[in-house]
């Protein structure tokens, strides 16, 4: 009895596991078929029957897939380091001082979890530009101006005070006894301390960073500065309807990030990170 | 405990992180209100004060109450399901079971692929000689035009949406299950109770927060849809698959007007505020203690 019940619920999991991955199967599928194969043909050949990595060749030699992935790499290195730092410095006195202004302070940050980018992504483009960080002026200004909406979230900054705030007070004793200054205590003491929580902080960030579109749509001008995402949704306009390179496109500029979640799909799967993700 | 740090110690730590919020935040927020009283339509550099005029230009748009339909069936047909499918699957993954890694890993995958990657694989599905119509035509239907016939393109969207948010939430689930005691559900079985009955009286009851939480979260999440429309149907075909968000973006980036787009961005931001309020508020309150 109990191993029938069981079979069940494999077959509905295996069913909806298939749902999951098959249109990326689907896209591979297509991406490994040659010239001589009708991508269109009926009934649909999974398994290609002219097989060839010429898609993959063909799409690598026209697209800058190198530069695409070294300007993902920039900007969301870039988000992640300074969401590292910016959270962890505010978390801090919000966990671990008594100041005025602390109540406004925290509703304040607070509050802008609720403003979505979305609403305000027009002021935030007029700001950008009076600021003169767009890929228009020079490329540096053109990371920045990818990197600077998003280099602080109130999420990080509440996941960093509640880190800061499990620690417990004799540390800070300690160190002060042994001499430190407020930045030491904070910079030797604490940060080793909240380890765990900056490096779940910096892979949800990453993922975030990694596949943001909406606003790199809005300021990227320069083909030569495209993320990923702007870049393969760019394969559609190129390739109008090569669906084999279109394909072969796709499924190249995913291959970092499935690495990246498979190395570390622990953070992603085990249910304890809840809550950091998505902004 | 001893005061250690100075006077001015944590505005020091706090300012780079409230400077960038405030550029990036609460500036624009403030913006985006000044700018809808503003017409941009005479000379995009000196706007002339326009008062009201926006919102009643925007309250007379039928595209405006379009676009305002759409993302409300968005809503109303993702957020159910986001709420009780993956609450299934995370049921079902919760037994013990072989194999429960590989079938999260899997589930999660569409969470962690690009969104422009997922709806360039759902358009090469949805294609009008695609495999989705050999599916149709197999059973005997006419095809489909998934993304170009004003009666399919929306539903085709948010199937994508509805897709990639499934793993997501089914880890928020999972581990809320992980709270539920034990000796529940040894109660029922002792009982006799079916999985069904078993887990409508154990297992809903005590992840109610939860439920409601993926509800609203979801809910926030639909309200921002973007990336899938802009890649699979840029709204089209006309107005049929637009949603709130891909309007202020073509309003704003596309027609310049910047004034009517803003209108337009307020009334996302006043939707919005009070979902993540009750959000806030009824389920999240102790994440946000001071």
């Amino acid at each position: 009895m109990k191993k029938f019940k069981n079979l069940w619920i494999h077959i509905i999991l295996i069913l909806i596991s298939l749902l999951s991955i098959f249109p990326f199967i689907w896209l591979i599928s297509t991406s490994l078929k040659g010239n001589a194969e009708n991508i269109f043909a009926y009934p649909p050949q999974i398994i290609p029957s002219d097989f060839t990595l010429a898609n993959y060749t063909g799409v690598w030699d026209k697209v800058n897939f190198i530069g695409y992935f070294v300007n993902s790499m920039i900007v969301a290195g870039g988000t992640v380091l300074l969401n590292l730092i910016l959270s962890a410095m505010a978390g801090y006195p919000l966990a671990r001082m008594e100041f005025r202004g602390k109540k406004v302070t925290f509703f304040a940050i607070l509050a802008t979890i609720m403003i979505p980018f979305q609403a305000i992504m027009l002021p935030v483009y007029l700001i950008t530009l009076k600021l003169n960080l767009v890929d228009s002026v020079n490329n540096l200004a053109g990371y920045i101006g990818l990197i600077m909406p998003f280099a602080v979230s109130a999420f990080g900054i509440f996941l960093m005070r509640q880190a800061f705030l499990t620690i417990p007070k004799e540390m800070e004793e300690a160190a002060i006894v042994d001499g430190c200054n407020v930045f030491q205590v904070f910079w030797k003491v604490l940060l080793p301390m909240v380890k765990p929580s900056l490096a779940v902080l910096a892979i949800f960030t990453f993922i975030g960073s990694w596949g943001e579109f909406l606003w790199s749509s809005i300021v990227l001008t320069k083909e030569a500065m495209y993320t990923l995402p702007v870049g393969v949704n760019n394969l559609q306009g190129m390739f109008s309807s090569n669906w084999r390179f279109i394909a072969a496109g796709s499924i190249l500029s995913t291959i970092p990030i499935l690495i990246f979640f498979l190395a570390m799909q622990k953070y992603f799967i085990s249910g304890e990170n809840e809550g950091a993700v998505k902004g | 405990m001893l005061k250690y740090y100075g006077k001015y110690a944590p505005y020091l730590f706090i300012l780079p992180a409230a400077a960038v919020l405030i550029v990036f935040f609460f500036i624009p927020f403030f913006q985006t209100f000044f700018l809808s009283f503003l017409d941009y339509s005479n000379n995009i550099y000196s706007p002339a004060f326009a008062g009201l005029n926006n919102y009643t230009a925007l309250f007379k748009n039928p595209v405006f109450y379009k676009v305002l339909w759409n993302t409300f069936i968005y809503l109303f047909v993702a957020v159910p399901i986001l709420a009780v499918f993956p609450l299934f699957l995370a049921v079902l993954i919760n037994q013990k079971i072989r194999g429960v890694t590989l079938y999260k890993i899997l589930i999660y995958l569409p969470v962690i692929v690009s969104i422009v990657v997922a709806a360039i694989a759902f358009k090469w599905l949805y294609a009008d000689q695609g495999i989705l119509n050999y599916l149709v035509t197999g059973l005997g239907f006419k095809p489909i035009g998934w993304l170009t016939d004003p009666k399919y393109s929306l539903y085709s969207v948010i199937i994508v949406t509805i897709w990639k948010g499934i793993g997501y939430y089914m880890i928020i689930y999972l581990a809320a299950l992980m709270s539920v005691p034990n000796e529940l559900y040894e109660a029922c079985d002792i009982d006799g109770a079916g999985f069904f009955r078993k887990h409508l009286t154990v297992t809903v009851p005590h992840i109610m927060p939860t439920i409601a939480l993926v509800t609203t979260i979801s809910a926030i999440s639909a309200m921002k849809v973007f990336a899938e429309i802009y890649v699979m149907t840029k709204g089209g075909p006309l107005n049929y698959s637009k949603t709130i968000v891909y309007y202020i973006y073509e309003r704003a980036f596309e027609n310049l007007d910047l004034g009517f787009a803003s209108a337009m961005a307020v009334v996302l931001l006043v939707i919005v505020m009070i979902f993540s309020l009750i959000n806030i508020l009824c389920f999240e309150r102790n994440k946000y203690q001071i």
